[in-house]
């Protein structure tokens, strides 16, 4: 019997959660509702008596001091009482519903045993009279997505909770009949099966099946499928680009044999840092902490199920990345995550949206909360980030999450043996996430969110936690040689992996399942999160299995290693796969694409400066690029585990944007590790082999400015790009692949670990939005004393302020340019040979402690960069232009203010330190530009020294801080 | 006979800040272990062994249903002979962040203010802020009240971080309130910087009367929002670059301290 619980705050008691939910109702210009009301609703399946469901309520389910409850044996239905509609929304069968398991384990520890399930559910009572085209747009923009959620229609009565229990129970094996198929058969079963494979990859399996003479199953189709995808298997980076660069009317064309390993590979290898200790093969790259331990870093995208389910798609990509950390060498514990977004711009009209995307302001909200759901549950302070901005990744918002993690240096190596049992250890698996990495490979289209749905899902931090808890017991206590992550692909591509050099025999029907009727095919492909498989010596077993059991994980052995060098499953004693590993992970057909790459000279924008820059500045910092992003960071726990040292804000009131984060993993070492990122579309408009440089540049800079050493910084690659089957996405691609390994290269910064996201694509009605070609990078340098790092607010009236580096006129991709509504043609450009005399002369003046502040000089140019300072210290400035060591001939106040030239850094000295730390600058170009003052002013005097920016920086704050205060 | 101050850090699924909170008794002299729960269920860790239980930040089985619920209804149902013990015989609890949730959602806290005699009741809570969002974000405290934890900073303004979504303090009725105000169980308040009365942000989550930590009528037990272990050091202070002056310990560090002293002057 089903009981009804719904929940609902005293009346005496403020509703924070309806308030919310009004404020998003509004959002949508929606002003017919004035009050919202939600109620908590749980269904609760068992023979259990009326006074044990009172018992489970007023002990369990409703807090008496502030909430009232009623208990009902069905539901009623809505009351059409004026004034008010009622929408009730729960989840759909299948997909998971977080609050379940605990209730029950919680309604056990009360001492009631037979309730077999619990759903919730959400009601909601909307105040108002809003026209039923108003209400079905508040149920689908926010209350709700249909992906994961229904509206709960109480006309019919439940007699059941629904669960999922499609499919058979007894196993047949599907064989899929591809010896006899042309080429458009080829084609139609690629594509109705969703395997995202071409003709040649196709005909490839089609000719080793003949090969066989018989016909595969469907489930070696599918690991083959999974193994050669995009997502898997790089393809694009692996394989061969013919390039064609169009430079001044000239035409060159090469080919670029692996594209990776011509680009960014090489610059690893040709540093061949001596603190290097693993790269690119495992699931994130190591690099030397101290003489105990190492440390791991890997940045993952999550792209293509965030633009469809937001807060799934970046819950389960920070969940996903975090599985990384964990999964490198043999567990590497996770320190820090970081978040890099990019949307289009949130007040973007509906009717301007393509069909079946979702509203920018709504993807924002669900990936903010999906990030903050799993990294704060987690316990793993998120300390570094960035949101940009453009209108188009309407369809195709970015979503990087990645983590950190330290790892004593004795597990770095890992090795399944033969006869090592393959362990499932974590969450079951369900339906949910099946094709997930074919599905990346494609472009989205309108239709993406009803084909792909069951690539959706929503991730359960608390099983990854107490997962995480027991493995680095286990790790400890070497139960276990060899460990990966079941990521996109599941345990096709966790177990394939593992087994690659081995072979294996796995048991699919051992497999614990969320639900009965799951096909062999499902259970192999699923990729339900939460789940790590690991190898694990006979010997070991029951140890490892009474480990997890204390804290209630379960583990279960699913098959073991083998020598045959074969991927051999089994269901219910059927055999359902026979593939050679050598074929499998060697087999996909080398493919050649073309690149074309156009060096298009960008049209200069003729301006003069304007005399009073004041509100040209004001406007720049409003700029949602360069705006404060606080309202973001603080839902991120980024202080847990209690290593920050140098926060995301900083500053006397603690809203100070800071460069790097510092983060000091043991208290009992002052040694630290620096954070940062550089990302910059709008100079990738312009040429992504700049975009790429300045991005390494602004990377290193920040690391450098809060104290981090210059010849110890990893970085690490992401490319989102477009349809790398159409020439010009392509080159572009190969321009900044090249970028990379020139400027890492001549800095010494390795590249450790990298990943790719091509497709990032909407199509609709014939018409396709490319995502601007976006490169991330990340960086991670460490810090030897985190007691001499520095921040970037100002500290005290009278010290100096320098300016160090050259500026140049490089209007080209500014913010400045950008709020006169042009792009400019000159993007910055990187001469490492100067910079590094910069960093170097910086890094040393920090260890002599003569830097007070420091802060990196990027989007919106010194007048940006001098402004924050300012209100962050809560203190003034006056700066003369004529001191800023600039470069080239046009000489105007904008140029100088707002260029975002590279590698310039500006610093605050104590004048009694003034020559020390002069006589360090020696071959450095720069210019001690004005000083800090008590007024809380900043006075910006320009070349022809008459005043050109005089702004109170309170006003400055509040134009920085208002756009994304909401 | 030399003995050591014992402090048991209790875990389960979702607890997270254990590591920091282990470290800070550590450093204040006290031995420290680090328990699952389910060790005292089983029997292998014995709760009476202890001087100081300690509840740390996190998220308990997923803060699922209302913050720190679950793990409330466990300690109170499979705990709670043990735990009456454990506070009959003088021994001391603090419950930080979804530790402090707990307590209050088992009762332990504010304690028994009506029956000495009845069980466990719940007769505060704490629920989710005014802003519906879960913040990270530093509050200045004005630290109040008769608190063992609390000894030598009564009177003084401490900054501690909060980070939390559920930590709106509201009691049952007005009654409770003004008990709690009256036995000076109320520790902590959130106030401005100049220790004046808080409007949003610096009262983070609207707790009435401003309160972010209160004790049980002995002062022995201490449950508070915001996390001393996350200024424990000077160096985690968010503009400690500000200041000429180093030093090595932060606010948050005089708590543990005075948790560790009191074991030794009291119980040992």
């Amino acid at each position: 019997m089903i009981w009804r619980v719904e929940i609902k705050d005293k009346e005496s008691v403020f509703d924070a959660v309806g308030q919310a939910v009004a404020c998003d109702i509004q959002d949508l210009g929606i002003e017919s509702i004035d009050k919202v009301l939600v109620e908590q609703v749980f269904l609760i399946d068992g023979q259990i008596t009326s006074k044990e469901i009172h018992k489970i309520c007023r002990e369990l389910l409703v807090d008496s001091v502030v909430q009232d409850y009623a208990c009902l044996q069905k539901a009623v239905s809505s009351p059409k009482k004026k004034g008010f509609n009622l929408v009730e929304i729960a989840y759909n069968p299948g997909v998971m519903d977080p609050v379940e398991e605990s209730t029950l384990k919680g309604i056990k520890d009360l001492g009631i045993v037979n309730v077999s399930s619990v759903r919730t559910a959400k009601k909601y009572l909307l105040f108002g009279n809003p026209t039923r085209k108003e209400l079905d747009i508040i149920v689908n923009r926010v209350l709700s997505n249909k992906l994961i959620q229904h509206v709960v229609d109480h006309s019919s009565r439940i007699s059941k909770i629904s669960k999922e229990t499609k499919g058979q129970k007894n196993v047949k094996v599907v064989v899929l009949d591809i010896l006899n198929l042309n080429d458009k058969g080829l084609l139609k079963l690629s594509q109705e099966g969703q395997l995202f494979l071409n003709l040649n990859e196709m005909k490839t399996i089609q000719k080793h099946f003949r090969k066989l003479k018989r016909n595969p199953t469907d489930c070696e189709v599918e690991t083959i499928a999974q193994t050669w995808s995009e997502h898997c298997h790089h393809k694009t980076f692996r394989g061969d680009v013919e390039y064609t660069c169009v430079e001044n009317g000239k035409k060159k064309t090469s080919v670029i044999r692996n594209l990776l390993k011509s680009t960014i590979v090489k610059a690893t290898y040709e540093i061949n840092a001596p603190w290097c200790v693993s790269v690119f093969h495992d699931n994130s790259g190591v690099i030397k902490f101290d003489k105990d331990s190492h440390i791991c870093f890997k940045v993952e995208t999550h792209n293509h199920p965030s633009a469809l389910e937001p807060f799934g798609g970046a819950n389960t990509g920070i969940g996903g990345v975090i599985r990384d950390s964990l999964g490198t060498g043999l567990g590497a514990k996770p320190i820090c995550n970081t978040d890099i977004f990019c949307f289009a711009p949130p007040h973007m009209s509906f009717k301007d949206l393509p069909e079946g995307s979702l509203h920018p302001k709504r993807v924002m909200k669900g990936v903010v909360n999906g990030v903050r759901d799993y990294g704060n549950k987690m316990g793993i302070p998120t300390v570094n980030g960035a949101i940009i901005f453009d209108e188009r990744f309407v369809g195709n918002p970015l979503v990087y999450c990645g983590t950190i993690g330290i790892m004593p240096k004795d597990k770095v190596k890992k090795q399944a043996y033969k006869g090592d049992l393959i362990v499932s250890l974590g969450g079951r698996t369900g339906r949910d996430g099946i094709h997930g990495a074919t599905f990346s490979s494609g472009e989205l289209t309108e239709e993406s969110e009803t084909v792909s749905s069951g690539a959706v899902q929503i991730g359960d931090p608390i099983q990854e936690k107490k997962t995480l808890d027991v493995l680095l017991q286990a790790r400890d206590q070497n139960l276990y040689t060899a460990i990966t992550d079941c990521g996109a692909g599941g345990f096709s591509s966790a177990v394939g992996e593992m087994a690659e050099k081995l072979g294996c025999r796995v048991e699919l029907d051992k497999a614990p399942t969320k639900y009965d009727g799951l096909t062999y095919e499902e259970v192999w492909i699923s990729e339900s999160q939460e789940r790590m498989v690991i190898s694990v010596p006979k010997k070991n077993i029951k140890k490892l299995l009474d480990l997890c059991a204390s804290e209630s994980v379960e583990a279960t052995a699913i098959g073991e290693f083998t020598s045959t060098k074969r991927l051999e499953i089994f269901y219910q004693g059927a055999q359902v796969c026979d593939l050679d590993m050598k074929f499998l992970y060697d087999g996909i057909p080398k493919i050649i694409k073309k690149a074309v790459w156009h060096s298009s000279k960008g049209k200069d924008f003729k301006r003069t400066s304007p005399k009073n820059l004041t509100k040209n500045l004001e406007k720049v910092l409003s700029h949602y690029n360069v705006c404060s992003k606080e309202n973001v960071v603080r839902r991120y726990d980024h202080e847990v585990q209690g290593g920050s040292v140098v926060k995301p804000f900083v500053g006397i009131n603690c809203d100070g944007p800071s460069d790097a984060s510092v983060v000091q993993p043991k208290f009992d070492s002052k040694k630290g590790i620096a954070i940062s990122n550089g990302i910059n579309v709008r100079f990738g408009m312009l040429d992504p082999y700049w975009m790429a440089a300045s991005c390494i540049d602004e990377a290193i800079r920040q690391i450098i400015v809060v104290g981090g050493r210059l010849d110890n910084i990893a970085i690490l690659d992401n490319f989102c790009w477009g349809n790398p089957d159409k020439p010009d996405r392509l080159g572009s691609l190969v321009r900044a692949a090249q970028g990379c390994r020139d400027i890492a290269i001549s800095y010494r910064t390795p590249f450790i670990s990298g990943k790719d996201s091509f497709y990032n694509e909407y199509a609709q009605k014939g018409k396709t939005i490319s995502i601007p070609g976006t490169i991330l990078i990340s960086a991670m340098g460490l810090v030897d004393d985190i007691q001499k790092a520095v921040t970037m607010d100002f500290k005290e009236d009278g010290n100096l302020i320098y300016v160090v580096g050259d500026t140049f006129d490089e209007m080209g991709g500014s913010i400045y340019l950008d709020t006169l509504g042009s792009l400019g043609a000159n993007p910055p450009k990187v001469n490492t040979k100067i910079a590094l005399k910069s960093f170097k002369a910086i890094e040393k003046a920090i260890f002599k402690k003569l830097i007070r502040s420091a802060h990196d000089c990027s989007e919106g140019g010194l007048a940006v960069a001098i402004a924050e300072m300012a209100f962050s210290g809560e203190l003034g400035a006056t700066i003369s232009l004529k001191k800023v060591p600039y470069k080239d001939k046009k000489k105007q106040n904008d140029v100088v203010l707002f260029s975002e030239s590279n590698s310039r850094i500006i610093v605050e000295v104590e004048s009694k330190n003034q020559v020390k730390f002069e006589s360090l600058l020696k071959g450095v170009s720069f210019g001690c530009v004005g000083c800090v003052k008590q007024e809380k002013e900043v006075t910006v005097y320009g070349l022809d020294e008459k005043i050109c920016i005089k702004s109170n920086i309170g006003a400055l704050k509040q134009a920085w801080q208002k756009t994304l205060r909401w | 006979m030399a003995k050591n101050v014992k402090v048991l850090v209790l875990r389960t699924a979702g607890t997270n800040c254990d590591k920091e909170t282990v470290f800070a008794f550590k450093d204040s002299g006290a031995d420290v272990d680090l328990v699952h729960i389910n060790k005292l269920f089983e029997c292998k860790k014995k709760l009476s062994d202890y001087h100081i239980l300690a509840l740390p930040g996190g998220f308990s089985y997923g803060d699922d249903i209302a913050a720190g619920r679950i793990f409330a209804n466990e300690l109170r149902v499979k705990l709670g002979k043990d735990l009456k013990k454990f506070i009959k015989d003088g021994k001391l609890i603090i419950g930080i962040c979804n530790g402090f949730q707990i307590l209050v959602k088992a009762g332990i806290l504010p304690g028994n203010l009506l029956n000495k005699e009845k069980e466990f009741v719940q007769t505060t809570t704490l629920m989710t802020n005014d802003s519906a969002k879960f913040e990270d974000r530093w509050t200045h405290l004005q630290t109040t009240g008769n608190c063992v934890w609390t000894k030598d900073i009564d009177g003084k303004v401490v900054y501690f971080p909060v980070a939390h979504g559920e930590g709106k303090f509201m009691c049952k009725t007005k009654g409770i309130l003004k008990k709690i105000q009256n036995n000076r169980q109320v520790v902590f308040r959130y106030c401005t910087k100049d220790g004046k009365e808080p409007f949003y942000p610096d009262n983070p989550n609207g707790s009435v009367d401003d309160i972010a930590g209160i004790t049980d009528v002995t002062g022995r037990i201490l449950g508070l929002m915001p996390h001393p272990e996350r200024h424990f050091f000077f160096t985690q202070h968010p503009f400690w670059t500000r200041f000429k002056t180093k030093a090595r310990y932060g606010d948050g560090a005089k708590i543990f301290q005075n948790g560790v002293q009191y074991v030794k002057e009291n119980l040992l």
